[in-house]
């Protein structure tokens, strides 16, 4: 299946061709490279094929049950329909309310930015027609998205289950990012006991999370919670955060954001730790401040991984589950649920083609945002370093 | 070759004073943002502790603190989780420690072997083979389930790649590069867990491994590939290729040059990936869920049956988060070492 060419002329991005191909040497040489990758390949295919097709054609049908088992009539796109346009709208989508005027402000912004970015790509011809095409049909998407969060978001309206997650994605990852890099920033310098903050920082992310979920379910409990007697003395310990969407949301958040930072500070740790001595030690000798050295030599080494490792979250962040699930129960009413948890109640309510429908709107979702992350930011990030 | 590998740090360095030391006015403030995040990171920690000798009038009364100042400690949950559950939690702690430890270092095989591939070598998979894959797989799955037994089914499928393949790649003859396999992989992971449960679940039915070890093993390690090939492809490019050029033109062959070479001189990218995906499949919960009953449960389940009908039993749940994270933290500590520069300085100038 993989033919391979000698020395193709790719860039840094692509592969750097090191080997002569077939020649002399062994059989095994000779077949080195299906040798490195195939083992890896053959594993993927063979798990993800079968799960793949059978969930699309899940979402296609309607579970019935009849006397003697069940049934999986075909129902074409109605699982999709539903979400989009009838009674699960409210639910996936949230209450849309008109914009008021800083919201329609805000759109504006939005909007420009995208047409600027469109009409770049015309202005850099090197990009061809297929980017063009890549770039529009991105803008299009993405302006949808944030017309139709911003009218979720408004006074009046209510963000669905997609809005939820996107909310969820986005801050979870730029506060985890960020703080994960100044940690594993502050944690590679030469500091007594830092081995300790080492191991406590990894530490979130060891517990399993429904144990977090649960943990975090007592913490923020107003009444038999540690922080029961603040919120006492504020005069909160009757009413429930639970009442407040986005007052649990930002629960489920706070928890996120515990136990997934671990994951970019060990990541990014191990970058830094890998960044070549000499680079450093050449940046001082030229006089660099700790705070240039950092930001001009070590943050613009360790950008391919961070952009790998942001792709990542991201793809993992869509999948949330846990924690809507324990602490909230998705409520009040369905303000804290993610797509995950929405396409898991559908499915104990043994709506089966509903919760692959739900699944597979997440996978379009998370597609785009991946494939666009890579195209306009992950490419651009490895080409650059 | 050995001896450039030996942990020498250049001497004219010395006299700086090294890049990572800060200075005292920057140690302060490390300590001080380091210390806040410890807390926050220690304070549930210690609640879970806490929880874990508490009998249930402690937790449901509203919180005390500090055993033996607020409250008698009792060791009755311990006692219930190591004592009357014995065999129940000893056979999930041995489950999970198996399960774990097997799929992560195999993930970590085919996963840094598939990286280093995708980084050094260009593949060009043809579209028309791809799709006669695809073919094959599919007439493979309806075989299998219309009856036919899954050995002969997937065999033949195999014979009828291999032999139309070269045709097929003809055909339809346009090609991906390594980039394209690359994001194939992690699109693996974009498909949510909820949505592919029952697949899989029908999946190993028919191949008779439910509530096996074998299965979560499998399945652990291929949901882990993608983050290793992902992650390890960007340490692995933190490499300088001056080295492998030098070894290669030295008539090293690929395999010697990965295993000698590429791999020690990226421990610390090594054991930060090996621990992630350890944690992930130690911690893994839904999937657990539907491919294992008795014989294979895993301790996340565990966890979750604590949540009775009488409610979270906070007090049972918090001793078997701890048990469950104690390996953990021995395999941080063990490993953390190694998430170190200057492991092999001065290789490069060897």
């Amino acid at each position: 299946m993989l033919k391979v060419r000698a020395r193709s002329g790719a860039g840094p991005v692509g592969p750097v061709p090191l080997l002569r191909v077939g020649g002399a040497g062994t059989w095994m040489e000779r077949q080195a490279r299906s040798l490195f990758l195939m083992p890896a390949v053959a594993m993927l295919v063979a798990l993800s094929i079968f799960p793949l097709c059978v969930s699309l054609y899940l979402s296609l049908t309607r579970l019935q049950f009849v006397p003697g088992g069940f049934r999986l009539p075909f129902v074409g796109l109605a699982n999709y329909r539903k979400l989009i346009f009838g009674i699960e709208r409210v639910h996936f989508l949230g209450v849309l309310a008109a914009l008021s005027p800083l919201f329609w402000l805000l759109f504006a912004v939005v909007a420009t930015g995208l047409l600027v970015f469109v009409i770049r790509s015309l202005r850099a011809p090197e990009s061809g027609a297929r980017g063009l095409a890549g770039r529009v049909f991105f803008a299009a998407v993405a302006g949808l998205l944030v017309w139709l969060l911003l009218r979720a978001l408004t006074p009046g309206g209510r963000p669905g289950s997609l809005f939820v997650t996107l909310i969820y994605v986005i801050v979870g990852i730029a506060v985890q990012y960020w703080l994960g890099l100044a940690l594993a920033f502050l944690a590679s310098q030469d500091l007594a006991g830092r081995r300790f903050f080492r191991v406590v920082f990894l530490l979130p992310m060891m517990i399993t999370p429904v144990g977090i979920a649960y943990t975090f379910r007592i913490l923020f409990d107003l009444g038999k919670g540690p922080f029961a007697p603040l919120w006492q003395a504020l005069g909160l310990a009757e009413v429930s955060w639970v009442n407040f969407p986005w007052g649990a949301r930002a629960a489920v958040m706070i928890g996120d954001i515990w136990q997934w930072t671990p994951f970019m500070f060990i990541v990014l740790l191990a970058a830094l730790e890998s960044l070549p001595a000499e680079l450093l030690e050449a940046a001082q000798v030229d006089g660099a401040s700790r705070w240039q050295m950092f930001w001009k030599v070590m943050w613009p080494q360790i950008l391919p991984v961070s952009s790998t490792v942001i792709l990542i979250r991201l793809i993992e962040a869509f999948k949330i589950i846990d924690l809507p699930n324990v602490l909230t129960n998705g409520g009040p009413g369905t303000a804290t649920e993610s797509l995950t948890l929405h396409a898991f109640m559908a499915w104990r309510t043994l709506d089966i083609g509903g919760s692959a429908a739900v699944a597979y709107m997440l996978m379009f979702l998370v597609t785009f945002s991946a494939t666009a992350y890579i195209s306009f930011v992950h490419r651009r990030v490895a080409e650059a370093a | 070759m050995a001896q450039a590998f030996a942990a020498t740090r250049p001497r004219a360095a010395r006299r700086l004073r090294s890049p990572y030391s800060p200075s005292p006015s920057g140690a302060v403030l490390s300590y001080a943002v380091l210390g806040f995040w410890a807390i926050v990171v220690l304070f549930p920690i210690f609640w879970i502790f806490v929880t874990s000798f508490k009998l249930p009038i402690h937790v449901l009364d509203g919180p005390v603190y500090l055993p033996f100042i607020d409250f008698q400690p009792s060791g009755h949950a311990w006692r219930y989780i190591f004592v009357d559950l014995r065999n129940d939690t000893l056979r999930p702690f041995i489950n999970t420690v198996v399960v774990a430890l097997t799929s992560s270092v195999l993930a970590l095989a085919l996963g840094t072997a598939a990286a280093y591939g995708l980084l050094r070598f260009p593949y060009r998979p043809r579209l028309g083979a791809i799709l006669l894959l695809l073919g094959a797989a599919g007439l493979a799955a309806v075989a299998v389930a219309a009856g036919v037994p899954w050995v002969p089914a997937v065999l033949a499928a195999a014979i009828l790649f291999l032999v139309l393949r070269r045709w097929a790649g003809q055909r339809i003859g346009r090609s991906f590069g390594n980039d394209d396999i690359a994001f194939w992989m992690i699109s693996q992971r974009i498909l949510p867990p909820v949505a592919v449960v029952i697949p899989i679940y029908v999946m190993f039915q028919r191949l008779h491994l439910l509530d096996t070890q074998l299965a979560l093993i499998i399945t652990y390690m291929t949901v882990n590939l993608p983050i290793v090939v992902w992650l390890m492809r960007d340490y692995f490019r933190q490499i300088s290729i001056e080295l492998e050029e030098s070894a290669a033109i030295d008539g090293a062959s690929p395999f010697r040059i990965f295993l000698s070479i590429v791999l020690p001189l990226s421990t610390p990218g090594l054991v930060a990936t090996f621990l992630l995906v350890l944690v992930f499949s130690w911690n893994e919960y839904l999937l657990a869920l539907f491919l294992t009953s008795a014989n294979a449960q895993t301790l996340p389940l565990s966890i979750a049956a604590q949540n009775a009908t009488r409610g979270p039993q906070w007090w049972y749940m918090s001793v078997l988060i701890l048990i469950m994270i104690t390996p953990v933290i021995a395999m941080a500590i063990a490993l953390e070492r190694y998430i170190a520069r200057g492991l092999l300085v001065g290789a490069i100038k060897g």
